[in-house]
């Protein structure tokens, strides 16, 4: 039994899936690590204008989602389209916030240059960044209230400070759609709040945002739709209706646990001929 | 001192210690510092260029923390250079060099292969590459070594290095190296900084992340095996990692950190290659790796911002600020429970906190010279006019402290000391106004302690 087929190429047969005015449309998507599958079966289509939460614990492939969303892992099945197009081909649509600690904060850059790294898809290559690129750096970084530490090295930033740096970078893309992995996630109040206020004003421009969200209590004030994850999608739709206490349960309880153990088996699958 | 000027000061030391050195030396030693000799230059030139081009690409491998990688990859050259030797049958360089660079890269692929299989991390799958490498080198060498009839086959020298054997044609090699090198950092600046800073973000800019590390491989592919006859696989190594660590230690702007690793890079080229050529017994390859590890070393300790040297320094600054600005608040609440006429013996001062005598004794004298207190011969302290305005001062931020800790920050008054005490001596005016205006203190006036004081006798 083949449980997971390799990525087939067929673009045209896929596109009957996928509604071409979703920001982000995933369909039918399994990704696996060494054989071992993390997310199954995966159907989303995000509407255009709204802000997502994907919500989940530990270990539910949140992160795992946006990397497979952005081309960073491969998949083992499905498709996803970007405004009804694959992501290589709309890569300028889509602006990325990592999370915090994929980064080797005692680079020797300052936080000016990291932001610039945010118009270098609009550079070719081989071109150094003009003034106008830092221009759009320096006014992003505005936005987020960090001008004054716009020459300082980044190791130099509070964790809220340089949360705020990686949002300035994204901004500055000027993209549709934004693909967040914990902005949250060890930031102080103020910058939480600073976050939101960016978040809302994004959305209020038409953009679309996803962001890998941990504090199930702020869920409902913070997003209008929200993606509750467990390896699989257990719920998703607007906030109201969908972040339930059931589905919650779903989501965080002990129902899930054979869907753990038949990756492990899969996983084992090589070994033993399962 | 920043970027431009910082750029100078090495190149004005090495040509200092040059000039020195050849001024005070014998005449055979002046003969290699001038350069008058043919060979020496071109030796010179040759480990010079070396270090620079090795430096300059150095910086983003070891950013790219593919330092150890490069390792591998000098190690695995060896069975290509004795493999290529066994196919043309005789000493021609070129050939050589080509099978060396066709076994590194494969030694590079081999261990960008291995650690896409689970369980084997990236230091495992060098070690593998480079001893399995290493040890088929070590057999085509000696099948080299036993065909050429006792000849040793001049295998030896791309292990260990023969500097003082480099010929025009090979400085020329490296030249051309060192220009390809930079005239792709200059080009691929942008995009070498943004791939070693966040691979992830480079791909999702569309940056095609796995070609970008190809290139920057096979340029060290390219410096390693140049590299190899001036200092040998074993220590080409270290140019490509120390200069760049050193420089590091300088600067936290990426240019002048690249141009200082050129510069380290260089100068250990320059100046190791005259050392090993005035002592002709010494090998250079050794003597120009020591000379980067002098430079690394030095800038360890004693870098500005970095070396360890002035942070220690800092450190030790610090305490004794704040040691003496404890000596001045004792006294102040000393004055404040017994009034301004009785004098403070230091027997009593000794055991109001755990200070040890000799650091206490330390502070006290750095406070009576600073005209802050008075101490007379039987030990008695007192407060200065000057002191006495100061430590009211400091008295007065301690205890807006306390309260404002008390108040906002719940924390016990029976803690609160000891906080206050990590903060007060660190405090900008600004806050200490901003606690005035929270706590409504009028200003000037010292709160009384919200804790019992230590009692004195």
């Amino acid at each position: 039994m083949n449980l997971l087929p390799k990525q087939r190429r067929l673009p045209e047969a896929a596109d009957q899936h996928h509604d071409p005015r979703a920001p982000i449309s995933i369909h039918d998507m399994t990704v696996a690590y060494h054989r071992r599958p993390v997310l199954w079966d995966i159907d989303f289509a995000a509407e255009e204008g709204r802000l997502i939460g994907i919500v989940g614990p530990n270990g539910a492939g949140k992160s795992t989602l946006i990397k497979a969303c952005l081309d960073l892992i491969p998949k083992a099945s499905g498709s996803i389209r970007i405004y009804g197009q694959p992501y290589k081909k709309q890569r300028q649509l889509v602006g990325y916030v990592p999370q915090r600690e994929s980064i080797d904060w005692e680079f020797p850059i300052n936080a000016l240059d990291v932001v610039t790294m945010g118009t270098y898809g609009k550079i070719a290559w081989c071109l150094p960044p003009r003034k106008k690129h830092r221009a759009a750096a320096y006014e992003a970084l505005e936005k987020v209230g960090m001008a004054e530490y716009a020459h300082r090295q980044i190791s130099r930033l509070s964790g809220g400070q340089q949360q705020r740096v990686f949002l300035a970078r994204a901004l500055v893309q000027d993209a549709q759609l934004y693909l967040m992995d914990e902005p949250f996630a060890g930031v102080d109040a103020a910058t939480e709040s600073a976050i939101i206020a960016l978040l809302k004003d994004l959305k209020a421009r038409g953009r679309t945002v996803l962001v890998v969200h941990h504090d199930l209590q702020t869920v409902k004030s913070y997003f209008d739709d929200v993606i509750l994850l467990n390896m699989r999608i257990v719920a998703s739709g607007p906030t109201a209706t969908t972040f339930t206490e059931e589905n919650l349960r779903t989501t965080y309880g002990g129902k899930l646990t054979l869907l753990v153990e038949a990756a492990e088996a899969i996983a084992r699958g090589g070994k033993e001929g399962v | 001192m920043r970027g431009p000027a910082m750029l100078l000061v090495l190149p004005a030391l090495v040509a200092v210690a040059v000039t020195a050195a050849a001024a005070l030396g014998g005449d055979e030693f002046r003969r290699v510092l001038s350069l008058a000799d043919y060979n020496t230059r071109i030796v010179v030139l040759g480990t010079t260029l070396l270090g620079a081009a090795a430096g300059l690409i150095g910086t983003f491998t070891y950013l790219r923390k593919r330092a150890m990688v490069s390792d591998a990859l000098a190690h695995a050259t060896l069975p290509g250079i004795a493999a290529a030797f066994l196919l043309v049958g005789q000493k021609e360089i070129v050939p050589l060099l080509i099978g060396g660079a066709i076994a590194g890269t494969l030694g590079v692929l081999c261990v960008m292969g291995l650690r896409r299989i689970p369980r084997i991390h990236e230091d495992a799958a060098i070690g593998i590459v480079l001893s399995v490498f290493f040890g088929v080198g070590l057999i085509l060498k000696s099948a080299a070594t036993q065909l050429s009839m006792g000849d040793q086959a001049g295998l030896d020298r791309f292990i260990y290095g023969t500097t003082a054997g480099l010929i025009r044609q090979d400085a020329w090699l490296i030249g051309l190296t060192a220009a390809l090198i930079l005239i792709s950092v200059v080009l691929l600046f942008k995009e070498f900084r943004l791939l070693c800073f966040d691979a992830a973000y480079a791909h999702s800019l569309g940056r095609r992340v796995r070609l970008l590390d190809l290139l920057m491989m096979a340029l060290v592919v390219i410096t390693t095996v140049v590299g190899l006859q001036a200092v040998g696989l074993i220590l080409v190594i270290a140019l490509l990692i120390i200069p760049a660590a050193a420089a590091r230690f300088w600067t936290d702007d990426l240019a002048t950190m690249t141009w200082l690793s050129v510069e380290f890079g260089a100068a250990s080229g320059f100046v190791g290659a005259l050392i090993s050529g005035s002592y002709a017994n010494l090998p250079a390859g050794a003597v120009i790796v020591i000379c980067a590890g002098v430079l690394f070393f030095f800038s360890m300790a004693f870098a500005p911002a970095r070396g360890i040297v002035f942070a220690w320094w800092r450190r030790f600054a610090l305490r004794r600020r704040i040691g003496r600005q404890h000596v001045l608040r004792a006294l102040a609440e000393h004055e404040e429970a017994h009034g301004s006429e009785r004098p403070l013996p230091f027997a009593s001062l000794h055991q109001m906190r755990s200070w040890r005598r000799i650091e206490l004794r330390d502070h006290i004298q750095r406070a009576r010279a600073a005209d802050e207190l008075t101490i007379d011969p039987n030990d008695n302290i007192r407060l200065t006019p000057t002191g006495r305005v100061r430590a009211h001062r400091l008295l007065r931020n301690h205890r807006l402290w306390e309260l404002y800790l008390i108040r906002y920050a719940d924390v016990a008054p029976t803690h609160v000391d000891r906080d206050a005490d990590l903060i007060e001596h660190v405090l900008p005016a600004a806050i200490t106004v901003e606690l005035e205006r929270v706590l409504a203190e009028k200003r000037g006036a010292i709160p009384a302690s919200p804790h019992p004081l230590g009692d004195v006798p």
